[in-house]
């Protein structure tokens, strides 16, 4: 029981901070524009693709550090020749073009690299197990994934709370005329951090690719559960963001490792039911069965009951 | 005295023309159009179309009407069809005799009731916590349609057959021209509720909650119900045209309530142009076709209509319908031919454009997933080596002098579509 819990643990805590990194650029941009980006886990799609494309022809490491910086710019272009212009047809307007970007980037990518699964690896300093418990392996990959993710957290918090240019994010956050009218260049500010987002999701796509797969779907899998995290941890709090990607992450590693069933509970009550009438899947319902509908579960309830999210201090 | 009765009559006899005449017309063109268009794909196409017709019109209540972006409209699309489908198998079963031609009513009840529960809590607010809650809904349906197998058929769906139960005039709807009028009739009722819908005061208080919340809560109305009331009513829409999707296919999965529907729906609403009744149906209808019509030809279809997309919300977000509504002022003004000119000088090299960039796509998408020593492919009917410089230089050609004339030609129209909105235009040149 404890092996099972231990690796759920360390799973669960690389699955959220990799979730942590797509959303702390999404809610950096949310607060700031107040747009919910659609298109944001396209760009960790785009991360992937770049870095695998890179890393065929110079090596992982490279691919590490320039795929990232690629997506970023593009997410600069994307903001200041597209959302900005969209700006003006309103929120809706601003929101249905991130849904129509994401659709697009998928097409795009299907286009240039195909619909198979990219051969996307780690690199071979990494292929080995870094440590053995209870005859379990725990691949050095992962704890490599850990260290880049807690890095990018540590750092991001410095830049916000301790730098020059955090605070004038900061405040073109609360107050962006005000921002504006002491001489700071609002839009640029907009346009970095648009780019910086994307940024840190095209390298949280290009660690990744390899452990999670490079695919055009990729962009679904991972998109809706981040904008959860979003929602959950309260919208352009990112405290909130890092705490409510570490409870998703936690809960979905954990609702798999732990096979237990409706009808577990159910004999534990001394209950008992036909094992077919309309409602028999219900009776059979497992754990690891509704894992995938366990974040939208508590979106839902989060917006009905705190729709501040859990650290937010503004309704959406 | 005598005389005024006798002009009003007659405007209530020309407004009353004004009023029905539209909606006779569309009566008779949905008589007719299986005579135009005989052949099986087309009456195929044609019922896909009047599906999507009400369901993006029910989508456009919420959109359009109400001011409420959905991003899981499928929801009730999805969840109507399930129950049509089951109750076509009641049906057959012999269990429960009911018409086959009524069945849509049970996929309207089913999406009324869905839209009741979830428009109780979701109707609250609308913009962005409408649309993460929709969202939310939508994933949790389709995330549970695969783990409740027994409704939901799992992945490969749940099936039916549409010929039991009492026929029609002896119509069974076996075959798909039958199925079509029951689809036409289907369409034709439900548009005319849904206009009829706008024009109550339920759908006014609709635009008027979309436009101002705060200023229709002070009148006295909570902008709560009334977003609630819109919302059941798109519900039961969504739902009958899942139950005629049931007709149709004979098959419902998974699929049809999945966020790729939902965003279909989004896509075709928006391109035909939300701010009009007749948008979503100009949008499903272009869609249908692009859908039918592309991907007969090309494999890479719905990346044309992701870029057609992104391109109308950037700088047409009015839509298609909106881009014809432009017109108006020069018609009324008499001066659409005026423009005609300008319109081909600058058409010609943006169809040019459009040519060489999709000649271009589509020629990469060939060298890129061709077989090994397979060059030759052929595009409207031409046959080319892929492998060889021509082509190539021929698509470049017809994209950068298409689109450089393009460029070149914009600043007439502009001259020409301000002469001709302009009121003032036509005086000036009678004085001087």
């Amino acid at each position: 029981m404890f092996e099972l819990v231990f690796f759920s643990l360390l799973n669960g805590i690389v699955t959220g901070l990799l979730l942590f990194m797509l959303a702390s650029g999404l809610t950096l941009i949310f607060s700031m524009m107040g747009v919910l980006n659609f298109a944001h886990a396209s760009f960790y799609m785009l991360g992937a693709y770049f870095a695998y494309t890179i890393s065929a022809y110079l090596g992982f490491w490279v691919g590490l550090i320039v795929a990232p910086v690629i997506v970023g710019l593009l997410g600069a272009l994307v903001e200041r020749y597209g959302l900005r212009y969209v700006h003006r047809w309103g929120h809706v307007a601003e929101l249905i073009f991130t849904f129509g970007l994401a659709f697009l980037i998928e097409e795009i990518v299907q286009f240039i690299w195909g619909k198979s699964t990219m051969a996307y690896h780690e690199p071979e300093i990494l292929q080995f197990p870094l440590f053995t418990i209870y005859g379990q392996n725990f691949p050095a990959y992962k704890a490599f994934m850990l260290l880049i993710s807690i890095a990018i957290f540590i750092m991001l918090l410095l830049i916000l709370t301790r730098s020059r240019i955090g605070l004038i994010i900061q405040a073109a956050i609360h107050k962006p005329n005000m921002t504006a009218m002491l001489g700071h260049n609002v839009p640029l500010v907009f346009m970095g951090v648009f780019g910086v987002g994307c940024a840190l999701a095209g390298l949280a796509g290009v660690i990744a690719g390899p452990a999670l797969g490079t695919f055009p779907g990729m962009a679904v899998v991972l998109g809706a559960i981040v904008f959860v995290i979003v929602v959950v941890g309260g919208l352009g709090s990112l405290t909130g963001a890092f705490v409510a990607s570490l409870i998703i992450g936690l809960m979905q590693t954990f609702a798999i490792s732990l096979d237990y069933s409706v009808n577990d509970l159910m004999s534990v009550l001394n209950i008992s039911f036909d094992a077919d009438g309309a409602l028999r899947d219900l009776w059979s319902l497992s754990l690891p069965q509704v894992a995938p509908i366990l974040p939208y579960l508590l979106l839902v309830l989060i917006l009905i009951f705190r729709p501040t999210g859990l650290f937010g201090n503004r309704e959406t | 005295m005598s005389e005024i009765t006798k002009t009003s009559a007659a405007t209530v006899q020309a407004s009353s023309l004004k009023r029905f005449g539209p909606w006779i017309g569309f009566l008779i063109l949905l008589m007719v159009m299986p005579f135009i268009f005989t052949s099986n794909s087309a009456i195929f196409t044609m019922n896909l179309m009047g599906i999507f017709i009400i369901f993006a019109l029910s989508y456009n209540m919420l959109l359009g009407q109400g001011g409420m972006l959905s991003f899981g409209h499928a929801v009730y699309f999805g969840l109507g069809g399930f129950m049509s489908v089951h109750f076509m198998n009641y049906i057959e079963d012999g269990s429960f005799v009911f018409p086959m031609w009524l069945l849509p009513i049970f996929g309207g009840l089913i999406g009324l009731v869905f839209a009741i529960i979830i428009g109780s809590f979701s109707t609250r607010r609308a913009g962005t916590v409408f649309a993460m809650i929709s969202l939310g809904v939508g994933e949790l349906m389709a995330a549970s349609s695969l783990i409740f197998v027994a409704f939901f058929g799992g992945e490969e769906g749940v099936s039916g057959d549409r010929t039991m139960g009492p026929t029609l005039f002896g119509a069974d709807f076996g075959p798909d021209k039958e199925v079509y009028y029951l689809i036409a009739a289907w369409v034709f009722v439900t548009v005319v509720l849904m206009y009829l819908f706008s024009r109550t005061p339920a759908g006014r208080l609709a635009n008027a909650v979309r436009d101002n919340a705060e200023r229709a809560e002070f009148i006295g109305y909570s902008q709560r119900k009334v977003r609630f009331v819109s919302f059941c009513a798109s519900g039961l829409f969504a739902g009958i045209a899942g139950g005629l999707f049931a007709v149709n296919f004979e098959i419902v999965t998974e699929e049809n309530l999945n966020a790729l529907t939902s965003g279909t729906v989004l896509l075709m609403a928006y391109i035909g142009g939300v701010g009009f009744f007749i948008g979503p149906i100009v949008g499903a209808v272009v869609f249908t076709l692009l859908q039918s019509i592309l991907s007969h030809y090309t494999d890479i279809w719905q990346m044309y209509v992701g870029v057609m997309f992104v391109l109308t919300v950037m700088f047409v977000p009015q839509g298609l319908t909106g881009i014809m509504m432009m017109h108006t002022p020069a018609y009324r003004m008499k001066r659409l031919g005026g423009l005609t000119v300008p319109y081909l000088r600058l058409g010609i090299p943006a169809i040019s454009m459009v040519a060489g960039i999709a000649g271009f796509l589509e020629m990469m998408h060939h060298v890129r997933g061709a077989a090994q020593g397979e060059s030759t492919m052929s595009l409207i009917g031409i046959e080319f080596d892929t492998h060889s410089v021509m082509p190539w230089v021929i698509v470049a050609v017809l994209g950068i002098v298409g689109g450089y004339l393009m460029r070149s030609q914009a600043g007439q129209l502009k001259d020409a579509w301000e002469t001709a909105n302009d009121p003032t235009a036509g005086k000036k040149e009678a004085s001087s």
